[in-house]
């Protein structure tokens, strides 16, 4: 997958390494293998990778990893819709996929 | 359950990848069984898009096991884990639904690693009393994976093949049928609009060389520009698709040299917002655009392709009139 790289500083990822207890977690889950286990703490091997899918943070035991929480995905139709949604003060719809 | 896949399979497989049958291409949540497992056999969950069903039974055919299948709204695993419907909640409704602990002796699940993004594992042992553990991405791997009970780095990492990308491309064109149809009666009206009021023959005339120029941005920036991905210039879509648009306006006006100049010039704006629209649409069928980004190119993107869109139709417009000026000038000059 390093054959795509995308917007590398856009991603909001925070990993708060006092809370991380090296369970491993999110080095699993990462399907672009962001994290790396050095000893008993987790480290961002490739942080520029990370596409805020939240797989991480969602599966963290202790909340040491914060990914952008807004709903929705990295779709441009889905941030339209919800733009026209959110003009239009409706509920958003979705993309379709 | 069976692991083949027949004719009426594959059928569907056409139509979902078409988009003419997708929104409710789906199975019924619940318990399957693959092959005759017992007791003992794994128990593996995925959801319910029929796509997915498919993929994983024709992946498995041979092997004994569970499969318990959980209601997606017949969306696929990843999409449906970041819109919450594949979700720890939902895992442990199924597995208590379909009443697993008295089907198999053992308390583990296998979750697809892509729907680690709304389900928490740690959460399910409470809520069920199974344990799960993520297995690979790709269905084709979960044999693998069986065998040896470990994922390698290369199964739990997203791939993005030509392969990939290519049977992304006809649910995308086909997406756009509809906006088609509006479009192209809007082309007729714009083009007809000349110095005698309306007339038909400039509409079907001109309004053909504006529906070939959209054909034109459509192979450039939603099917081009999906398969030659990795290999063009910068990162962000919008871009992508405006250069892969440019190269094929340009192409359109050498082999249309005989329009007017008016025309053409809005005919390549045209090619080129619109491309680059299409383009930038791709990003929601990738694996690996994040939220934050896309709004950032959004935020550029965006102000670009109407400026050129709407460029194009000004200029599209008033290209019959000027041309009427340039035949007032040359009678006065005469």
């Amino acid at each position: 997958m390093k054959q795509f790289r995308y917007l590398e500083e856009a991603s909001i990822l925070e990993l708060s390494i006092d809370k991380c207890i090296g369970c491993g977690n999110c080095v699993e889950v990462c399907p672009h293998r962001v994290f790396g286990l050095d000893g008993n703490t987790v480290t961002l091997l490739d942080r520029g990778a990370c596409m805020e899918c939240g797989a991480c943070a969602l599966n963290c035991p202790t909340a040491a990893l914060y990914v952008n929480p807004d709903d929705g995905c990295g779709c441009a139709a889905y941030i339209i819709n919800s733009w026209i949604a959110r003009f239009r003060g409706k509920p958003s719809s979705s993309c379709g996929c | 359950m069976s692991g083949r896949l027949t004719w009426r399979d594959h059928l569907g497989t056409i139509g979902a990848r078409t988009g003419f049958a997708r929104e409710t291409y789906l199975v019924n949540p619940g318990l399957y069984c693959l092959g005759k497992p017992d007791q003992d056999a794994p128990v593996l969950v995925t959801g319910n898009y029929k796509l997915t069903f498919d993929t994983v039974r024709a992946s498995l055919a041979g092997q004994n096991l569970w499969l318990l299948v959980v209601d997606t709204r017949g969306i696929n695993v990843w999409c449906a884990a970041g819109k919450g419907t594949f979700s720890t909640e939902e895992v442990a409704f199924q597995v208590v639904r379909s009443r697993l602990a008295e089907v198999v002796s053992h308390r583990r699940l296998i979750l697809p690693q892509l729907s680690a993004n709304g389900v928490a594992a740690r959460k399910l042992k409470p809520l069920c009393g199974f344990t799960a553990h993520f297995g690979p991405i790709e269905a084709r791997d979960i044999a693998a994976f069986l065998q040896c009970g470990t994922v390698s780095e290369e199964m739990r990492s997203i791939s993005f093949t030509l392969a990939e990308r290519a049977v992304l491309i006809p649910v995308e064109v086909c997406a756009l049928r509809r906006s088609l149809l509006v479009i192209l009666a809007c082309f007729f009206i714009f083009s007809g609009i000349s110095p005698e009021l309306f007339s038909i023959s400039a509409a079907i005339d001109r309004g053909k060389d504006l529906l070939l120029a959209s054909l034109v941005a459509i192979a450039a920036g939603a099917v081009a520009t999906p398969l030659l991905l990795p290999w063009l210039p910068f990162r962000q879509f919008w871009l992508k698709g405006a250069l892969l648009g440019a190269l094929a306006a340009t192409l359109f006006v050498t082999f249309n040299h005989g329009m007017g100049g008016g025309d053409l010039l809005a005919l390549f704006l045209w090619i080129v917002g619109l491309s680059s629209y299409l383009a930038m649409n791709f990003t929601g069928c990738t694996p690996f655009t994040s939220l934050s980004g896309v709004e950032k190119e959004l935020r550029r993107g965006l102000p670009f392709q109407i400026t050129t869109a709407t460029l194009a139709m000004v200029i599209w417009l008033i290209a019959p009139f000027t041309a009427l000026d340039d035949r007032l000038l040359l009678f006065l000059l005469n």
